[in-house]
């Protein structure tokens, strides 16, 4: 039998702007029918190319140089538009990452479905659309299928993308980061739905992820791509078990696992940056970044050498890491400060309500009908320490970027009380004096935006020591860079000259520039790569130790908040669900969400084995939040009516955890197991 | 772009210098074309009067209605003027109207749309609409009824231009600060307890900048065909004055006679207008944030 996809040495280059750049050099794969394949890289690293390469859908500027991609033993390279359309569909497809921007949003999902698929008549058609809406399991199919892609859910249209893929019954599936925009509950349920397809219709599957936790729950076999080049492949259980690329380890060293802590795991980042395709390096591409290489490395390509079990390693070094002689490991970054419980309290939030008020009509206006307003944060109290980090974790919508910006005076507060050191914080920044404005800072969210693109770093970093300290000097600002571990000429590049991560941590020196009392980190690493976020989550640690500063750090990723914080707060719809010190989060009692959040993260172990905690429907529209608890609509714990209609208690357990919850705790920890099992690494 | 400064926080940014900019005009063809253009055409309206062989009003009536000759470049027309010499003398007007006009509409408009966009609110509501219900009259009928209130006039040109163009670049000026003003940099600044001065000019300008010197360019060049239309109109300023448009106008009558008349100024207009239009695509490109 063939192999649904067969790529052999293939070689894409771009002319762009000073000449020809590669963007992935003589990679080759092969997937079996039944075979998923898991494709792994960070930005830059050729994936994206090399999928577009297999679609044959390159841009204009691409030229594949060399190589051969086989679907079914056809070859494409050299097929005619026309020959390509019959391909496409029937023996590949494709779902894309934004499942709203590949719909078309003018045709009714119905209509959309069996667009390929003229030879039915409308009849024949409008059954084959429900059918195929039925095997992704929507619910309502009738009504999806006469829906416009934007009048339904984010899930519910990558459902639709995926039925659209299987309506041909194609040879070659390629999922391109198919979850990657949902949130961890709903990512869930798809991911879900694809494993049940997959094995039902043993389809060969190109599975591209960044992330590793999606990988190891999916794929069969896999591929490491870095800067263009293949460096390792292999079979799932070989590489996550004994990786052998140091690049593979680096990769799996910087990714906090569900339920480990800093103050037992030190992650490993890798030092430097990514390459650009631009300038890469010209023997081994990794050998700069890379704590084994030798002369050679940076002298010769190393060849993709066979080691046995059907694996490839692209390293010199192989046997020495094969045979356990040399360790490949980055150097671990240094255990933070035992966390000791203080005293002195930094911040304390009392009954916070932030509230948005929705635009009226003129006509509602002269009706006088009441604004509606949206609650966006909702009866939130919490209390951070000093040196304390404190997590809050929450899927889109529910409230933790107001919460932050109503601490920092970004948004107005409509009720609450707010205390810094004792005293009181008023809510809007311009009543906070030049004290307290020093005292308490904040790292926002995208690290692109964060700094002004028409200044230099140094003005950048020099002005809140200006403005703050009075302490405005060319020393000043090299000993911020050398803290967050950048040399001192970068005082004079421009934003737009630094990547992604460099960026994130000039913004992190600029916050911390006033040697603030607490900062306000409001999802600091999810743009990065998994390679920089962790040196970004170290830099972190290693500055709050320095100084004793407090962090609240807000995250839609429950591993990465487990791992850096002291205490954890589970945010749905504006209001907390669970408050818990980071070592209890993980173990049971849960709140029923908390338990769906940790039941719906891919984890990073082929071998974990995991509960599965489902939710029903969608996050509730925030403009008409549930009664009662507002979890109850989905709730898979629900008792009856007193959740709809009473407001929970706070319950607190000898672990110190509070759970907002009718369930008495005691109850909660009898009906719930761990939600996953993980082995530690050492 | 290519000095360096080494005292932090020192200068203000290096790309807007007028060398720096010129020199990046002249890195591609099409931007070098029309920065060339105008720049020729700045350098008539400066000397032009000087070098005018003939006086901007003399009238040789023997040599009226003559086609281009080495005596007149650009003939002569129905009066026997010296054509050449009047589109020489015109430049001058052309400018310090259209200039003049789009500067205060541009510093107005900008100066209104960074605060009312950064502002929002009530005030910013109420002003947008009173600018919306200026932009749904078309331009040309809003200067008919301004000029028919007040007469002709060349002050009253002016004002027209400010007039129509105000609130263009307010709106134009409101939507980049709008959505610069929910970037993370002016969140830090306002973090930081910067004064709205500060947020205004120092984060949020530099970056409208680019898109306002465009729009500037753009309705400049919208300018200098209004000043056009209304002197062809008879509305604007009146003969004997050189206008292009009035020029045009006035030759319009005979063009069966003296086409060259016709033709001369409304290349004038043409050129000038590409010219313009060519050096604003460039500025976009040579006005964008450092270091990209």
């Amino acid at each position: 039998m063939n192999p649904a996809l067969s790529v052999k040495d293939l070689t894409v280059t771009y002319r762009i702007g000073h000449g020809p750049v590669t963007a992935i050099r003589e990679a080759s794969l092969e997937i079996q029918p039944g075979e998923v394949h898991g494709l792994v890289g960070e930005s830059g690293s050729g994936k994206t190319t090399l999928v577009l390469a297999v679609m044959q859908h390159l841009p204009e500027q691409a030229e594949i140089t060399h190589g051969s991609i086989r679907v079914d033993g056809r070859e494409l390279l050299g097929l005619s538009p026309e020959r390509l359309r019959s391909v496409w569909g029937s023996q590949i497809a494709m779902v894309p990452q934004d499942p709203l921007s590949a719909l078309n949003p003018s045709l009714k999902i119905g209509t959309q479905l069996t667009e390929q698929r003229d030879d039915l008549s409308a009849a024949e058609a409008r059954d084959k659309a429900l059918g195929l809406l039925e095997m992704v399991q929507i619910a309502d199919p009738a009504r999806v299928a006469r829906s416009y892609p934007h009048q339904i859910s984010g899930g519910m249209q990558q459902r639709v993308m995926i039925a659209m893929a299987l309506c041909m019954g194609p040879k070659l599936l390629i999922l391109d980061e198919p979850t990657t925009g949902l949130d961890s509950t709903t990512e869930a349920v798809v991911l879900d739905l694809i494993r049940e397809l997959m094995k039902a219709r043993q389809t060969a599957t190109l599975y591209v992820s960044h992330s590793l936790g999606v990988i190891a729950q999916f794929a069969d076999r896999l591929t490491v791509l870095y800067a263009s080049e293949l460096v390792e492949q292999g079979s799932k259980m070989n590489l996550f078990e004994s990786p052998f690329h140091p690049y593979t380890h680096g990769l799996l060293d910087s990714i906090p696992r569900l339920g480990e802590n800093k103050r037992e795991i030190q992650l490993r980042s890798i030092g430097g940056r990514i390459p650009s395709l631009g300038d890469l390096p010209p023997a081994c591409v990794f050998a700069p970044r890379c704590p084994v290489a030798i002369d050679v490395c940076h002298e010769a390509r190393p060849m993709l050498e066979d080691s046995g079990m059907a694996r490839q390693v692209r390293c010199y070094r192989r046997e020495e890491i094969q045979a356990g002689e040399i360790d490949p490991r980055q150097p671990p970054a240094a255990p933070p400060r035992p966390h000791s419980p203080t005293a002195e309290t930094v911040l304390k939030v009392q009954d916070l309500e932030v509230r948005y008020d929705q635009p009226r009509s003129l006509a509602e206006w002269l009706r006088r009908s009441p604004s509606q307003s949206v609650r966006a944060v909702d009866d939130v109290r919490l209390v951070i320490g000093k040196g304390e980090t404190f997590g809050l974790v929450g899927e889109s919508g529910s409230g933790k970027t107001s919460l932050a910006q109503a601490v920092i005076g970004l948004v107005d507060s409509e009720r609450g009380r707010m205390e810094l050191l004792g005293a009181k914080l008023p809510a809007q920044i311009k009543h906070r004096d030049r004290g307290t404005l020093s005292r308490l800072q904040m790292v926002l969210q995208n690290p692109d935006e964060a700094l002004n693109p028409y200044l230099t770093v140094g003005q950048s970093l020099s002005r809140p020591l200006a403005l703050l300290r009075g302490a405005d000097s060319d020393q000043e600002v090299h000993r911020l860079l050398k803290s967050v571990r950048l040399p001192p000429e970068y005082a004079d590049r421009y934003p737009a000259q630094l990547s992604g991560g460099e960026k994130q941590r000039v913004a992190i020196a600029r916050a911390f520039a006033t040697i603030p009392d607490l900062v306000l980190l409001d999802e600091p690493v999810s743009s990065l790569d998994v390679s920089v976020q962790a040196s970004i989550l170290n830099l972190l640690n290693r500055l709050q130790t320095e100084h004793g500063t407090s962090l609240l750090f807000i995250s839609h990723d429950i591993a990465v908040v487990g791992f850096l914080s002291d205490y954890v707060g589970v945010l749905y719809l504006g209001r907390l669900m669970e408050v818990a010190p980071s070592e209890a989060l993980f173990h049971p009692p849960y709140h029923p969400y908390t338990e769906a959040l940790l039941s719906a993260i891919p984890l990073l172990d082929p071998e974990a084995s995991q509960e599965r905690v489902r939710l029903r429907g969608e996050i509730p529209s925030p403009l008409a939040p549930p009664t009662g608890c507002p979890f109850h609509t989905r709730c898979p714990r629900f008792i009856g009516d007193i959740c709809i209609e009473q407001t929970p208690p706070w319950q607190e357990d000898e672990t110190g955890t509070s759970i907002f919850c009718h369930i008495p705790v005691n109850d909660l920890r009898q009906a719930q197991g761990r939600v996953f099992a993980m082995r530690k690494r050492q | 772009m290519t000095t360096t400064n080494t005292k932090a926080g020192a200068t203000p940014v290096r790309g807007w210098r007028p060398l720096t900019v010129l020199l990046g005009l002249y890195g591609r063809p099409a931007s070098a074309a029309g920065t060339t253009i105008v720049l020729i055409f700045l350098l008539i309206a400066l000397i032009g009067p000087v070098i005018a062989p003939y006086g901007v009003n003399e009238q040789i009536v023997s040599d009226a209605r003559q086609a281009p000759s080495p005596d007149h470049w650009f003939g002569t027309d129905h009066l026997g003027r010296d054509v050449f010499s009047r589109i020489l003398f015109g430049a001058q007007d052309i400018f310090l109207l259209a200039g003049l006009g789009t500067l205060v509409a541009v510093l107005a408009g900008t100066a209104i749309g960074l605060l009312s966009g950064y502002r929002g609110g009530i005030f910013d509501e109420a002003l947008m609409r009173v600018f919306d219900s200026l932009l749904a009259i078309p331009a040309l009928l809003l200067a008919l009824l301004l000029l028919g209130i007040v007469g002709p006039a060349r002050n009253a040109v002016l004002a027209v231009i400010v007039i129509i163009y105000t609130p263009i670049v307010a709106r134009v000026a409101r939507s980049v600060v709008q959505s610069i003003k929910v970037k993370g940099f002016v969140q830090a600044a306002r973090i930081r307890g910067e004064s709205q001065g500060w947020i205004l000019f120092r984060e949020i300008l530099p970056s409208a900048l680019p898109v306002l010197t465009v729009e500037g360019a753009l309705r400049f060049s919208y300018a200098i065909f209004l000043i056009a239309a209304l002197g062809f109109l008879g509305i604007g300023v009146q003969p004997p004055n050189p206008n292009w448009g009035l020029m045009v106008g006035e030759a319009r009558e005979h063009v069966f006679q003296t086409p060259w008349a016709l033709w001369a100024p409304a290349l004038a207009i043409s050129i000038l207008v590409i010219g313009v239009n060519l050096m604003a695509d460039g500025l976009r490109r040579v006005l964008r944030a450092p270091g990209v």
